[in-house]
């Protein structure tokens, strides 16, 4: 559903991904994992349309349409979502009208919000944070909750969820990580990670290994464990 | 101009209906033209008088060197007093056809319908339609246009004009001051809380006419009232003088609300003194938002005169192409345990400029006074502009002074986080240009915050500028 042809990629003309082709596929779980630096939140950004990555050559294809110049509130429309690494702050935006603002005209904002309220229940979040200032003092794992409330109610088709079990407690983690695990029915997971904690919860698929804008190794959730326990070197 | 009723739909937030004036002054301001606006309105004769002093300061006081750039207003080129009809009328369907359909398109009988308690609107300088709710009346509240009180009340009236903004201020209450009409006054009875706010719609209406309301505030001990000004006027081609004066008497225990929605088109200059003076445990409060005009200056002032006397400033202001928002607060503690709140939002976009200019002034004896003062600046691009003016007086030592002041660029980062949620590129700026102003914003009634969001909304659009 989703196919990278020979794509590179820089920031401010350095070149972070080289020539990567991957195609991933629908209800399948990927895990994209690689040491600091290698360039895994470059590839996740770059797919949601960041502006600042630029793409120097190759191609982005989604449900087979050509994606690669189209404005990430495009990208989103069509079905992919990221779940950021250091989800921002806004002040005066609730994560409610930030919702009822993303699917305008699409649901009944009374219906959207029962819905939004149903779905922090389930994922254990506290009802006064859908009010407020969204993510103001809110902690790394309310945070990284809020990614998946939206990821949700959104519902799309793409998911990429870069290191969404960092600055997680245990109990969060678990919390977060079933609820993905419930949800994957028609849906493809790209899970930037560095742990294989979250996949004890999630088995993926395959493993992609990444490391200085190159995939170098692709393997089941084995390729995870041993990569935990002797590290990137021994790839 | 042609007297066919046609509507100039040019102007995104108004139109410019055809003029029909019984009475129009001649271009320009001499001593002869204050006479007459005095004459015509009958006035008691220390209201001449007080109108000619005026008139001589105005002439030897010079334009502000500090502030927006005023070089280009033309003192000659402007019309002084107009009077588009012959008497008051106090029904909707004795208004005249062009000004019933003017109001029509703003909304007021709509909003009267829906909860005001009194309009009081104001086209060019004269209030031609006003209704007064017979609950005011009933309570002893006065609600009218600055010229039936003088007409109807001119002790109360001659006990406080110009009390506390002279005649000699500064050049723009000096000009208001020689050549006022309209405005409101508003007067509260001891102890009369009144539970709606009362509001007042302005509009100017004839090209190259500058409006010069007067507003008399007085509130009596333990009282309460919100006074909402709104503005919205149709475009012109030439520059257009609006240079109000407005004054506010907060008594022992009494709280006054003035929320300010300006939005003037963008040829207007904004020039306008407020200032409050406020007993003893009163509250006074300026909410204040500047969308439009060309150029504003506005610095709403408090006077902490009596002791645990409280003064607040809330101030919204949006510069885009050409505009020049300096605009900002005074606030002066004079009395013991006296409290004030400051807090600024500025936007400037497309090469707009934002000021925020504002005096605090702690004076010898205002023991355990507190001061806060928050300016925040939101730049939307590299062309725009954003100035602080902080000037702090204090001249007490047992006080306490916090001061913070923010500048933000709107964030590539934050756009791309709202854009990444399927939101498009104007309406993620409108969403956090309106979380921005969010905290000033709610303290503004739902109708007002509403049309206030809009016009953000639409401005962010890029359909204006």
């Amino acid at each position: 559903m989703l196919t990278l042809k020979k794509l590179s990629v820089s920031i401010s003309n350095k070149t972070i991904i080289k020539d990567i082709s991957l195609n991933f596929e629908k209800n399948k779980v990927y895990v994209l994992m690689g040491p600091n630096g290698c360039g895994k939140s470059t590839l996740a950004l770059t797919l949601m349309g960041h502006p600042l990555y630029k793409i120097k050559s190759g191609t982005v294809y989604f449900d087979d349409k050509n994606i690669t110049k189209l404005e990430s509130d495009k990208r989103a429309g069509a079905g992919i979502f990221l779940s950021f690494q250091s989800p921002l702050s806004l002040s005066g935006v609730s994560v409610f009208s930030l919702l009822r603002t993303a699917i305008a005209g699409k649901k009944d904002p009374l219906a959207l919000r029962e819905e939004i309220e149903k779905i922090a229940k389930q994922l254990k979040i506290k009802k006064e944070l859908l009010e407020r200032s969204f993510n103001e003092g809110s902690s790394g794992g309310e945070k990284k909750k809020l990614e998946l409330l939206q990821a949700s109610i959104l519902n799309p088709k793409f998911l990429m969820f870069d290191e969404i079990d960092t600055g997680v407690d245990v109990d969060a983690l678990k919390t977060m990580a079933k609820f993905m695990e419930k949800n994957k029915k028609g849906k493809t997971y790209l899970i930037i990670t560095h742990y294989n904690r979250i996949l004890k919860y999630i088995r993926p698929d395959e493993v992609l290994v990444m490391m200085e804008g190159k995939i170098v190794k692709k393997g089941d959730y084995k390729l995870a464990e041993e990569i935990e326990k002797n590290g990137y070197q021994s790839i | 101009m042609a007297k066919q009723a046609k509507i100039d739909f040019d102007y995104k937030f108004g139109f410019s209906m055809p003029e029909n004036n019984i009475y129009k002054a001649k271009k320009g301001l001499d001593k002869q033209i204050v006479e007459d606006i005095s004459d015509l309105k009958k006035e008691p004769i220390w209201m001449k008088e007080f109108r000619l002093k005026a008139y001589e300061s105005y002439k030897k006081r010079k334009i502000p060197k500090w502030g927006a750039d005023l070089s280009k207003i033309d003192f000659d080129d402007i019309y002084y007093y107009i009077k588009p009809t012959e008497k008051q009328v106090n029904s909707w369907e004795d208004l005249p056809k062009e000004i019933k359909d003017t109001y029509d398109r703003i909304g007021v009988p709509e909003a009267e319908k829906n909860f005001l308690s009194g309009v009081s609107a104001q086209y060019e300088s004269e209030v031609v339609y006003e209704s007064i709710n017979k609950e005011l009346n009933k309570r002893g509240v006065i609600f009218c246009d600055m010229d039936t009180a003088l007409r109807k009340y001119p002790k109360i009236v001659k006990e406080y004009f110009g009390t506390l903004i002279s005649p000699y201020d500064n050049k723009f209450a000096s000009l208001n001051s020689a050549v006022w009409s309209g405005g409101s006054f508003v007067y509260i009875p001891k102890g009369v809380k009144l539970p709606m706010p009362l509001q007042a719609y302005f509009r100017i209406n004839a090209e190259r006419f500058g409006q010069f309301e007067r507003t008399l505030i007085i509130a009596e001990e333990g009282s309460f009232v919100h006074y909402i000004e709104g503005c919205t006027a149709p475009i012109y081609t030439t520059a257009s003088l609006h240079a109000a004066v407005v004054e506010i008497f907060v008594k022992r225990g009494a709280r006054v609300r003035y929320t300010t929605v300006q939005n003037w088109s963008h040829n207007i200059y904004n020039l306008v003194t407020k200032r409050s003076i406020v007993d003893e445990n009163g509250i006074m409060e300026w909410v204040d938002c500047n969308i439009g005009s060309g150029v504003t200056m506005k610095y709403p002032a408090v006077i902490l005169k009596g002791r645990k006397s409280h003064g607040e400033v809330l101030s919204i202001a949006y510069a885009t192409k050409g505009q020049h928002q300096d605009a900002g607060a005074k606030m002066y503690h004079i009395g013991e345990e006296t409290t004030s709140r400051i807090i600024s939002k500025s936007i400037s976009k497309e090469g707009g400029r934002t000021s925020y200019r504002g005096l605090v002034q702690v004076a010898p004896g205002a023991k355990k006074s507190k001061v806060y003062v928050s300016c925040d600046a939101l730049i939307m691009d590299e062309q725009s502009r954003s100035d602080t003016y902080p000037y702090m007086r204090i001249n007490e030592k047992n006080c306490e002074v916090q001061h913070e002041a923010t500048v933000e660029k709107l964030g590539e980062e934050k756009l791309f986080y709202l854009m990444s949620r399927g939101i498009n590129k104007a309406e993620s700026e409108t969403m956090l240009v309106n979380g921005f102003i969010e905290p000033v914003v709610k303290e503004i009634p739902l109708e007002y915050s509403i049309e206030l969001n809009r016009l953000i909304r639409m401005e962010m659009s890029g359909s204006v500028g």
